[in-house]
């Protein structure tokens, strides 16, 4: 209903929710991007438009690749994806929780550890193709669509699905007619997502995919890091977020049309066991994912055993002692990345929740935009931002240690906002004015009603948040010190030096992160699963 | 109305914590900052050695790969992030002091180095360590099929090794651009690229870094699932390879070819703006010190310039020191890098 | 103690309300009965606080509530479809209020066993919501309503959904229940039998005004014009010229007479009382109420004498 106006009391709630979050981004990402951007493009003194780089065919034709690799990876992930969901999100079983937590740990693994195994499964023909890419992309963000869409998915009441079947509608009719659509908003969410990290994608294009591939990340990589460019860096990172701008538009468009408010149930009383030839199809469908998603992590835990002296912890004991690889301990580095992940969750649930809430009531469409640019921005023209823009005082932060969750956030914030969205969005918004009308003021209606019932998918979004943080890289690589290295940092540190030992480390330290990442991933399914009722 | 100030205050709020959070303006007048690439590394020893002699904090900021950290230090000359830069190597010389990166400074230690090291007479750059970058070969690959490795740059075209060899990516890669100086040392401006045809037409495999070349397509590091024997890596891998290898060998796995080698000399410098200038000439003295030098062998597993510092029994006995490595001019180099990686990138690539 | 004065409401480019006066003094019941879309839902949400006006104002025991925000207004209502918090059980439901106004748990504790007792469900505090019936459900939602212990209840048609027995049933618990606390309350409804059975004074909504607000005999007696005599099931409401008159179906005497001069067209029980039909020598027809066990069928013929007492000449709706 329209013509409502806001009691005077929420107005300064209202304006922190969507001005804190703005903030936040507006200096952590806008201002260092715009610096090395105006860099590039004012080196000679005033704006030299770069329209030839953009003119160029080479650039039309990696901009086709680019687009073309991410859709293809995103409707194979999500068909990929969308059986395990179903199965998560309609039936309850034994080692639910578990499989939804390892689901998320090929998502954290650096790249560089992940092609390796690839390298070794794959057959030759596969090798430096556009097949390895997409397979790649998949095996990656399968679990973006799994805890997206299922966890979406086991929040839906039964009664839609049993009105259609009264009416005649087979189950391929119902999933159509009735299932697709209410799944609309979780899979727009998911699809997004998987699209922004395949079109971002870096270390898959370049390892599995051979110099013959290059994307608009690619590209630019080379030109800012390696031939210095900034220039054409500059110009390609601008068409980039302009095409991320662009798509995360006409996403929102699509979002408008499809959703609004549905009955939220509990969870416990949707899920039920499956039956008949539902537990085949279930059981045939859960080990076909873990087969896939299991066969290249199978392969780094062989590695990290296969010592010298045969099958056997050596790599890990000697994770607690010093390595020339590193300044510190190879130990330490578990310790700071948990520490970052912790920090950078805690950012992001605050930046990202903030903006889930403007967005679930239709406020500031924008920020929802800005919230998401940092997903489509080249990591390395980010990096180089942060050195040139927090150089002096009173931003001097160059060395600041806590620059590295910062940067995790922003990279993290963005699932937040698309987990916990939707979630916010489906609440019934006669439950707040049924707290209202009982005394509740608009902040405690928050902390009644939407923080319960959107609880679920807060806790599912502080996992992945998590998980994110523990795995990010790009950025993280830019602004991390050396005496203290994250776990991605220290992996690609042994795999850049020869020997047996340096390798075993790198696979050992990949399983303890891999393991970190599920337990994560675990802890934030049963913290949600125990104090929220869904 | 509103919105604009409570979304200023925040703003203004947040910087203030940030900044406040932050490093300051000046920096404590008792650290000193090394900015370099991911592959330098020293020992605790040595470090704390040289913190208890100076009373100096060593800070060490590592970003990339050679070219990358060179670029970022670039990105930030007059202003740098640290104040000494160590990891130029002769191919990026030029670049490096075409932009005037560095403030001259001549180490008291540089006469127990060889002249054929000290590549900047005006001294904006001392010689620390050089690796030259060579082809490595699997024994056991090829004594397991009774095929007699190859021996020179030549042999690579042969269709006895086609499908062998894989090398890096001279646009993005350190050792790969070596790889291609070599080439153009030893071919010239008219003969390289027919070489490098004769590369292709054998199945040359391009990787883009050296951790894939080495760690996942060579057949003789360890661990690897590689297939190919050759690739283009350092000298010194092989002692690597035993170094790391955890057990006791008589012979390395692998070993590196004299011919086709590429001089690599890799230099540090004090960075113009430097914060801790006096703290940088001493780091630039501390690393030509007889302590540094010896720590470079196992740690960065490259070769000391200074040449009364002794080496380790591994690297005694497996690494190769090529007696003449190929070498262009850093002018040279600087003038046509470019031009060259693109005409590669036409005969290899496309 | 409740006072709605001028309110006026606009949604989107309709006039939601244009215009509404209402009292209702302390202890009163008073029943907003109107068609769907005449605005009293509209009318109920301006009072709760969940939407502004655009014009007039609302007051409350003297106080003017028009800047005062919906939770803290003291005003309890009860939703169409009761929207209970699915995430809390029956109990939390009931505690919601009190909890908020931080009374102490034991308190709060023994007033959800009480208020639950009230309305009939006894021991129902851990139960799930999802498990109740659609009785059940309304009444955990009037318990919560009540539990604050507002100044005013308002209701929103809270059983529509339910079948006509249980609604029966509940509305003579809920006037035994107004009764009993001494509230003041607003209850909405489109059915004129509850409307009448609950209310001490019934107002009659039409196109976002109070055209009568009166007792339901003074309304069934002297309706205010021929729409409303419609509206309340009036059925002989007869156009003369200017004006109307209405004829209650109970002053329509019937009795069987072989030589009658009418004729019975139809008859219907309505459970106490049996509607007839009756055609007039001059051809109108008229309906007349029967309390007779057996009474006159289609076909017969029957003299019929009208009881002056029970006809009253009502305006013409202008249709405005």
């Amino acid at each position: 209903m329209d013509g409502r106006r806001p009691a005077l009391s929420g107005r300064a709630a209202r304006a922190a929710v969507v001005g804190l979050p703005a903030a936040f981004v507006a200096l952590f990402f806008v201002y260092p991007l715009g610096s090395i951007v105006e860099r590039g493009l004012t080196q000679g003194g005033g704006l030299d438009w770069p329209g030839d780089v953009l003119a160029d065919p080479s650039t039309l034709h990696v901009v086709w690749f680019t687009f073309w690799q991410a859709t293809a990876s995103t409707a194979l992930t999500l068909a990929a994806g969308l059986p395990l969901a179903w199965v998560v999100g309609r039936f309850s079983f034994r080692g639910r929780s578990l499989l939804r937590a390892i689901v998320v740990v090929p998502f954290v693994l650096p790249t560089v550890v992940v092609a390796m195994a690839f390298l070794a499964l794959l057959p030759e023909r596969l090798d430096r193709s556009v097949w390895a890419i997409l397979l790649a992309h998949v095996f990656f963000n399968v679990a973006v669509v799994v805890r997206i869409v299922g966890g979406y998915w086991a929040g839906l009441s039964h009664e839609l699905w049993d009105a259609a079947a009264t009416l005649g509608a087979s189950p391929a009719r119902r999933f159509r007619e009735v299932t697709l659509p209410l799944l609309a908003p979780a899979l727009r969410s998911a699809a997004a997502l998987v699209f922004l990290f395949c079109f971002t994608s870096f270390g898959v294009i370049v390892i599995l995919g051979g110099p013959r591939y290059s994307t608009l990340e690619t590209e630019i990589y080379n030109q800012a890091a390696r031939a210095f460019d900034l220039r054409a860096a500059a110009a390609l990172s601008l068409l980039q977020l302009g095409f991320v701008a662009a798509i995360l538009a006409v996403s929102a468009a699509l979002g408008r049309r499809l959703e609004g408010a549905r009955p939220l149930v509990a969870e416990r009383d949707v899920l039920r066991r499956p039956r008949g030839r539902e537990r085949a199809a279930a059981a045939g469908i859960v080990a076909g994912t873990l087969l896939l998603l299991g066969l290249p992590l199978a392969v780094l835990v062989e590695r990290s055993l296969a010592t010298p002296a045969g099958l056997g912890l050596g790599f890990y004991r000697a994770l607690g002692a010093e390595t020339p690889a590193l300044l510190v301990p190879p130990w330490h580095a578990a310790v700071n990345s948990l520490l970052f992940a912790a920090l950078s969750t805690v950012l992001a649930l605050a930046v990202g929740g903030a903006v889930a809430i403007a967005v679930a009531r239709r406020r500031a469409a924008w920020l929802d935009g800005l919230a998401m640019l940092p997903l489509g921005a080249s990591a390395v023209m980010l990096g180089f931002g942060f050195v040139i823009a927090f150089d002096a005082p009173p931003l001097d932060l160059r060395s600041w240690p806590w620059l590295v969750p910062v940067v995790q956030s922003l990279v993290a914030a963005p699932f937040v906002v698309r987990i916990a969205a939707p979630a916010l969005r489906a609440i019934d918004p006669r439950l707040r004015e049924a707290a209202a009308v009982l005394g509740a003021s608009p902040a405690r209606s928050w902390r009644e009603i939407d923080l319960p019932l959107a609880l679920r998918a807060f806790g599912v979004a502080a996992g992945f948040a998590f998980a994110v943080s523990l795995g990010e890289f790009g950025a993280t690589v830019f602004v991390a010190r050396s005496d203290r290295p994250t776990l991605p940092v220290a992996i690609f540190r042994f795999l850049g030096r020869p020997g047996a030992e340096n390798v075993g480390q790198a696979m050992a330290l990949s399983v303890v992160l891999m393991v970190l990442a599920a337990a994560a991933a675990l802890l934030g399914e049963r913290l949600a699963a125990r104090r929220g009722a869904l | 109305m509103r919105y604009v100030v409570a979304l200023a205050a925040a703003t203004v709020l947040l910087a203030g914590l940030a900044a406040g959070c932050g490093g300051s303006g000046t920096k404590a007048p008792t650290e000193v900052v090394l900015v370099t690439h991911d592959s330098f590394a020293i020992s605790k020893q040595v470090k704390a050695a040289f913190e208890r002699e100076t009373g100096l904090r060593l800070r060490i900021l590592q970003a990339g790969d050679a070219g990358e950290a060179l670029n970022r230090a670039l990105l930030t000359k007059g202003h740098p992030e640290g104040d000494v830069f160590f990891g130029v190597d002769n191919n990026l010389l030029s670049r490096a002091l075409a932009e005037d990166l560095f403030d001259p400074y001549e180490p008291a230690a540089l006469k127990s180095v060889a002249p054929r090291y000290v590549l900047d007479p005006q001294h904006r750059v001392t010689p620390v360590d050089h690796g030259e970058v060579c082809l490595n070969i699997d024994r056991r690959w090829f004594a397991s099929r009774g095929v007699p490795p190859p021996r020179t740059l030549g042999d690579l075209v042969s269709p006895r090794y086609r499908g062998l060899l894989v090398v890096e990516n001279p646009a993005t890669s350190t050792p790969g651009l070596a790889f291609l100086l070599a080439t153009v040392a030893r071919y010239g401006e008219g003969g390289w690229q027919d070489y490098w045809r004769g590369l292709r037409a054998n199945g040359v495999l391009v990787a883009d870094g050296w951790e894939e070349a080495y760690t996942a397509r060579f057949s003789g590091a360890a661990g690897s699932k590689g297939k190919r024997p050759i690739v283009v890596s350092y000298a010194s891998s092989p002692a690597a390879e035993v170094y790391f290898a955890g057990k006791q060998m008589a012979q390395a796995p692998t070993a590196s070819l004299e011919d086709g080698c590429f001089r690599q000399v890799e230099l540090a410098g004090v960075l113009r703006g430097a914060r801790n200038p006096d703290g940088a000439r001493r780091l630039v003295d501390f690393l030509l010190s007889p302590a540094f030098q010896a720590d470079v062998p196992l740690s960065m597993f490259v070769f000391p310039v200074r040449e009364d510092v002794p080496l380790p029994p591994v690297f005694r006995r497996f690494a190769l020191v090529p007696r003449s490595p190929l070498d262009l001019p850093p002018g040279e180099i600087g003038a046509n890098r470019d031009r060259w990686i693109r005409e590669w990138t036409g005969v290899v690539l496309r | 103690m409740l006072g709605v004065h001028g309110v006026s409401v606009v949604l989107g480019d309709t006039p939601a309300l244009a215009g509404v006066d209402l009292e209702v003094g302390t202890g009163e019941t008073v029943a907003v009965l109107g068609p769907s879309g005449c605005g009293k839902t509209t009318l109920l949400r301006v009072v709760a606080g969940l939407q502004r006006p655009d014009r007039g104002a609302v007051e409350l025991a003297g106080r003017d509530l028009t800047d005062v925000p919906p939770h803290r207004r003291g005003i309890g209502l009860m939703f169409q479809d009761d929207a209970l918090f699915p995430h809390r059980d029956v109990g939390g439901n009931v505690a919601f209020g009190p909890r908020i106004a931080r009374a102490p748990r034991a308190a709060v504790e023994r007033r959800v066993a009480e208020l639950l007792e009230l309305v009939g469900l006894p021991g129902f505090a851990r139960r799930s919501v999802a498990t109740l019936s659609g009785g059940e459900r309304q009444r955990v939602a009037l318990a919560r309503a009540l539990a604050p212990g507002p100044q005013v209840l308002l209701l929103d048609e809270p059983f529509s959904s339910l079948d006509a027995q249980l609604r029966g049933r509940l509305l003579a618990d809920l006037r035994a229940l107004f009764a009993g606390l001494g509230l003041t309350v607003v209850y909405v409804t489109h059915d004129v039998a509850e409307a009448f059975t609950l209310g001490h004074r019934v107002a009659v909504m039409r196109a976002g005004r109070v055209v009568q607000a009166a007792t339901p005999d003074e309304l069934w007696s002297r309706p205010a014009d021929d729409w409303v005599a419609r509206f309340l099931g009036l059925a002989n409401v007869l156009r003369e010229g200017a004006a109307a008159r209405v004829v209650r179906p109970e002053a329509v005497r019937v009795r069987l007479d072989p030589a009658g001069e009418a004729e019975v067209t139809a008859a219907e029980r309505r459970g106490p009382a049996v509607r007839l039909r009756v055609r007039l020598p001059g051809g109108e027809e008229l309906e007349a109420a029967s309390t007779d066990v057996h009474h006159a069928r289609p076909g017969d013929r029957v003299d019929v004498w009208i009881d002056p007492a029970g006809v009253v000449e009502v305006p013409l709706w202008d249709g405005r």
